[in-house]
């Protein structure tokens, strides 16, 4: 099948590759670019395992056909942390040990990111309205809610 | 299957007329998950999101334009959208997460007609008009003529929806959208209930109660709309008797399926709740603002 070339920015780095037209965005980033960090689960956008940011906004990988990328700024979680230093929901998931088997949270991480950023100061319903498009199996959510509160006060407190 | 984004309604139209079989998309969040179900895919996907037209939120004249594949998430994040349009808004909030509503669009809900679609009853008590662009031009219909049943429309083959033209409410109109779901969040509706008043002074001049998941469309429901027209309003609201017959309006008007997320009684009795406490409500908002 033909395959299209598509130019996009991924985590700042300006990326080509080539996609068959039916491809999801997610396979291309996992396969083409090797960025393995967004996880398929259900692949109908359901579970947001798969969460980027395309443009600034949320997105699930899964439903966005690689062709749909020309041009556009994306944003994995491969692109949260600043070189070896995490971000600071990085740091708050792994210090509030809010993930277990792992595979929801990349997407977890990228919803949050989207939040803070749109609401750097969310009450806890907002950040349980603002991640219920992302499915966690293992932790029963408390703990990723008090991580995405910790990271947003070490937000605040640097001042960004 | 092959991928074009065209910039044009022209562009698209040529493209639809020159691959038979093919399918318009925005937010492809009805139609991936079609095609992971095992729906034969179209030899051609349009992408619409490159036409401004259909990305566009304006407001002239009185009248709103809304394009068709625009993200719900620019819709319910327009405060002057939401403020004219409350319920609209509210049912736009509720279709899926902040993920989905980044691509879910009011065309794409309508045409890929969901009896529970949620925008759709909203739309439907606004009086919304789709524009239509057609093999040689364009056509302008009630966006409830759209819909002809589950997963089908009278839309024709290369025909897709370009734009929905919503007037602004008159003076004193309130409106409302409530569904019920088994879960809390992140479930499809087993019934949604819109009701938009408008008020003179201390009695309802309009009413307008469209129902949905409950009938193969969004249906009407006349007999309470016209319990509700002429029917006093006031600082305690709608009176008993008016609710009650609301109430037993739309659960008579119901032909609901019964599935795992709810029975046919369960669905009936649902809608007679919801269209009381939508219509209490709408009603509220319409003396606010009147």
């Amino acid at each position: 099948m033909s395959r299209t070339h598509v130019t996009c920015t991924v985590n700042g780095d300006e990326v080509d590759f080539l996609a068959a037209d039916d491809t999801s965005l997610l396979d291309a980033l996992r396969e083409e670019l090797g960025l393995t960090g967004a996880k398929e689960g259900c692949g109908t956008g359901d579970c947001g395992a798969c969460s980027i940011l395309l443009d600034g906004r949320l997105n699930c990988s899964c439903l966005v056909f690689a062709p749909e990328a020309e041009g556009r700024d994306i944003v994995t979680v491969e692109g949260l942390a600043d070189g070896d230093h995490l971000h600071p929901l990085q740091q708050a998931f792994l210090e509030g040990a809010a993930l277990q088997c792992g595979v929801c949270t990349p997407g977890f991480l990228v919803a949050a990111k989207a939040l803070l950023d749109e609401n750097p100061d969310p009450t806890e319903t907002e950040i349980r309205y603002g991640l219920a498009g992302n499915l966690c199996r293992c932790t029963g959510y408390d703990k990723i809610v008090r991580a995405v509160q910790e990271a947003a006060v070490q937000l605040n407190g640097a001042g960004k | 299957m092959k991928y074009a984004a065209p910039t044009t309604v022209d562009d698209a139209r040529s493209l639809l007329a020159d691959n038979p079989g093919s399918r318009v998309f925005a937010g492809a969040t009805d139609l991936v998950p079609q095609f992971r179900g095992g729906r034969p895919s179209p030899p051609l996907l349009v992408d619409l999101k490159h036409i401004d037209r259909l990305m566009s939120l304006t407001h002239e004249d009185g009248q709103w334009t809304v394009g068709a594949a625009l993200p719900t998430s620019q819709l319910t994040g327009n405060a002057g959208f939401t403020a004219a349009f409350p319920g609209l808004a509210e049912a736009a909030g509720l279709i899926g997460s902040d993920q989905i509503q980044n691509r879910s669009s009011l065309g794409g809900n309508l045409a890929n007609a969901s009896p529970a679609a949620d925008s759709v009853p909203a739309l439907l008590v606004n009086g919304a008009q789709a524009v239509v662009a057609t093999a040689d031009g364009t056509r302008t219909v009630p966006a409830r003529d759209i819909a002809t049943g589950p997963g089908q429309t009278s839309l024709a083959e290369g025909e897709f929806i370009i734009e929905f033209t919503l007037a602004d409410p008159p003076a004193g109109t309130g409106e409302a959208y409530l569904r019920m779901i088994p879960r809390s969040e992140m479930d499809i509706a087993i019934v949604g209930a819109a009701v938009r008043l408008t008020v003179d002074g201390a009695a309802v001049t309009d009413a307008r109660v469209v129902l949905g998941a409950v009938a193969p469309t969004a249906v009407s429901v006349p007999d309470a709309e016209a319990a509700l027209t002429g029917a006093a309003l006031t600082d305690g609201g709608l009176d008993d008797a008016t609710l009650a017959a609301i109430a037993d309006a739309a659960s008579t008007v119901c032909n609901p399926i019964d599935d795992k997320r709810g029975t046919i009684a369960y669905r009936r009795q649902v809608a007679g709740v919801l269209a009381k406490r939508a219509a209490a409500i709408a009603a509220e908002r319409a003396r606010n603002g009147a």
